[in-house]
């Protein structure tokens, strides 16, 4: 007779679908308001930013690299929209696609350098962080509020779904279609196979013939490009540009792709994973919400502790192999 | 003569720094000058030399963990823990003595520092074992202390600024000996120590051979785990202090913004000292000047009346133009560069 084995890849990945639905299950048996519809489609309105950059950064984890910048270059995407909206007085139509084609020059550039210079994916991309940052200020040190009916309309469009009022944003339509892409990019396509050649061994790669220089800089370029989208859902969420916007988001989204089951030393991994690990930090910013005695810093122990226990059973998960 | 001193690695972190005081003095004609008040000096050059020591000490602790091919991105966070501990257990109430008002300690002060360098040394050795004993990348394991130590920080102070009362717990930051801030004889205290134990004793070559090649290290018989673990303990003490040394300057620990992005800084400040980030090759002298040309250029930047925001900027100038020169493949495609347009001109 013939049983069902798992396929040893996949047991990270179902970990962490398992640490996921054990908490939402803990949640819904503890407050009694938590099980809904709403509450969990909240968690991807809520995270849709943070799902987008997951996803470009989920590609550069598998390529054997890092991408520190992102939380700067959404905040100087929602500067940049605000400062062209509010100030020189562009359609939202003009704005959006020159701040996407910005920042995926932004990560081209660092993709560039990292590539032809041979230099350190992570201090490259620390350096990106501190001038995206300062060219935030540049523009201006206040926060600038948005009040263009474009991005007022798009950020309350809601739409419905089933009956009981449940409904989602235009930003979470965008985090599931750019997963749904980025699933298809990794698993689909050449440059997805050429990204967990390169992550599993850029040596090889590049005796294989396979085009790695291309490669890396279009990893950095599609980070940056995701960052600049997840900038402009986030200008949607805030209806705002400030300097000081997602701070430390590159570190949640390393968090999440961790948690989400992709190796940090590269190809191996999964994009659907990302969305549970971004869904787990979700849950638990919710949960710590509905507790409402502990306070917002638990968030941070929380997601520390969850973040050592997924890379250690990394760890084990690698020398068992 | 003239050979070895161009060859010199501390040269162009020597120069940058002469040439930021340079651009300094024009703009500010009194950047020079110092005046003796009270017994001590004051002037802007010890207003940059005091506020540079905690960087420099942070920088020093880094420059270690990196000549061992590491990285420590949770200095920033220890510095918060340490502030947080200290302050809150000097605190300071108002105690009436004598019919006098006075501020008491809650510990004594030797016991808080104590504890908070202790706290530090303990967030050190938990990197440490994650990095040598489980093996993890050093970025990430000190990614795990980044995010949950700000967390501690934040749940030690409740959230809030906890201002301190304690008068004697200020020499620290703001107090002076022989005339010259106490900050700065710490750090160079701490310099003179780490110096004397890498070139006296065989430390400084051990630490190279594992930036180096760990695997050949362990091979040739070094105790290459223990000694990651130690430049990681070290590493959190040097941030300990510091973080002792600012919340005795500021006379308070927030939790929330204590050595925000320090990180950042302290890896640049090795970067510019000439340490290389592949591990390896270290110089604790160069670190100490990258941590004063990173506060001279703060002030420098202060100073010619440019906004402060600008500063970011500067400093990420700064990163990619060093980043580019230690870069072997750089110089090689500079050096084609100016060869051909050299042939060219001929």
């Amino acid at each position: 007779m013939k049983t069902a084995r798992i396929d040893s890849r996949y047991v990270p990945l179902l970990g962490t679908i398992a640490v996921f639905l054990l908490t939402a299950g803990y949640g819904s048996f503890a407050y009694p308001s938590f099980f809904s519809a709403q509450v969990f489609l909240n968690l991807l309105i809520d995270n849709a930013f943070l799902c987008i950059v997951g996803v470009g950064m989920t590609f550069v984890i598998l390529s054997g690299g890092i991408d520190l910048s992102v939380g700067s270059v959404i905040a100087l995407t929602t500067m940049v929209s605000a400062a062209l909206v509010e100030q020189q007085h562009w359609s939202a139509a003009q704005a959006i696609p020159l701040v996407l084609v910005l920042g995926a020059g932004f990560g081209a550039l660092m993709g560039w350098l990292i590539q032809r210079f041979k230099l350190q994916p992570f201090i490259v991309t620390l350096a990106g962080m501190f001038l995206a940052r300062g060219l935030c200020y540049l523009i201006s040190i206040d926060s600038i509020s948005i009040t263009d009916s474009a991005y007022t309309s798009i950020a309350q469009a809601r739409l419905p779904l089933w009956s009981d009022g449940a409904s989602i944003t235009v930003g979470a339509l965008l985090a599931l279609a750019v997963l749904a892409f980025g699933i298809w990019l990794a698993h689909a396509t050449e440059f997805g196979r050429t990204v967990y050649a390169i992550g599993g061994s850029e040596a090889s790669a590049l005796l294989m013939g396979l085009p790695v220089a291309r490669t890396t800089v279009l990893v950095y370029t599609f980070s940056g490009l995701c960052s600049a989208l997840a900038g402009v859902v986030f200008t949607f969420y805030m209806l705002s540009g400030y300097g000081l916007h997602a701070v430390g988001l590159e570190l949640d989204a390393i968090a999440a792709v961790v948690i989400g089951g992709t190796l940090l030393s590269g190809g191996v991994g999964y994009v659907f994973g990302t969305l549970f690990g971004v869904l787990i930090l979700g849950i638990i910013q919710t949960l710590i919400a509905f507790d409402g005695s502990l306070s917002s810093w638990w968030t941070r122990i929380v997601i520390g502790a969850l973040l050592l226990v997924f890379c250690l059973l990394q760890r084990a998960f690698e020398s068992r192999r | 003569m003239l050979q070895t001193l161009l060859r010199h690695r501390l040269l162009w972190p020597s120069i940058t720094l002469l040439l930021l005081l340079a651009v300094n003095a024009a703009f500010n004609p009194g950047f020079w000058q110092l005046q003796w008040r009270d017994g001590h000096l004051y002037g802007s050059v010890i207003d940059i030399l005091n506020r540079a020591a905690p960087l420099a000490l942070v920088a020093m602790g880094m420059t270690l963990v990196i000549a061992t091919r590491g990285i420590d991105i949770s200095v920033g966070a220890v510095v918060a823990i340490a502030a947080a501990v200290a302050a809150l257990m000097i605190g300071g109430e108002l105690v009436v003595k004598d019919g006098v008002q006075t501020h008491v300690s809650r510990f004594p002060m030797g016991l808080a520092i104590a504890a908070a360098l202790a706290v530090a040394a303990f967030c050190g050795l938990w990197n440490g074992l994650l990095v040598a004993r489980v093996g993890m990348q050093p970025i990430i394991a000190t990614l795990i202390l980044m995010v949950a130590g700000r967390g501690i920080a934040q749940l030690l102070t409740g959230g809030q600024i906890i201002t301190v009362y304690y008068a004697p717990f200020f020499y620290l930051g703001n107090g002076f000996l022989l005339g010259l801030p106490f900050a700065v004889f710490i750090a160079a205290a701490v310099w003179l120590v780490l110096h004397l134990l890498m070139t006296r004793t065989a430390l400084g070559l051990f630490i190279q051979a594992i930036g180096i090649n760990p695997a050949a290290a362990r091979l040739a018989g070094l105790q290459e785990r223990l000694i990651t673990v130690c430049v990681y303990v070290f590493c959190g003490l040097a941030a300990g202090v510091a973080g002792l040394v600012i919340s005795s300057n500021v006379k308070s620990a927030d939790g929330n913004n204590a050595g925000m992005l320090m990180e950042l800084d302290a890896i640049l400040a090795v970067t510019l000292g000439g340490t290389a980030l592949t591990g390896g090759r270290f110089s604790l002298a160069g670190s100490v000047l990258g941590a004063l040309i990173i506060q001279t250029l703060t002030s420098t930047i202060y100073s010619i009346g440019v906004p402060p925001e600008i500063n970011m900027v500067v400093k990420a100038a700064v990163v990619f133009v060093v980043m580019l020169l230690q870069s072997a493949e750089f110089r090689a495609a500079l050096r084609g560069w100016v060869v051909r347009s050299g042939n060219q001109r001929s």
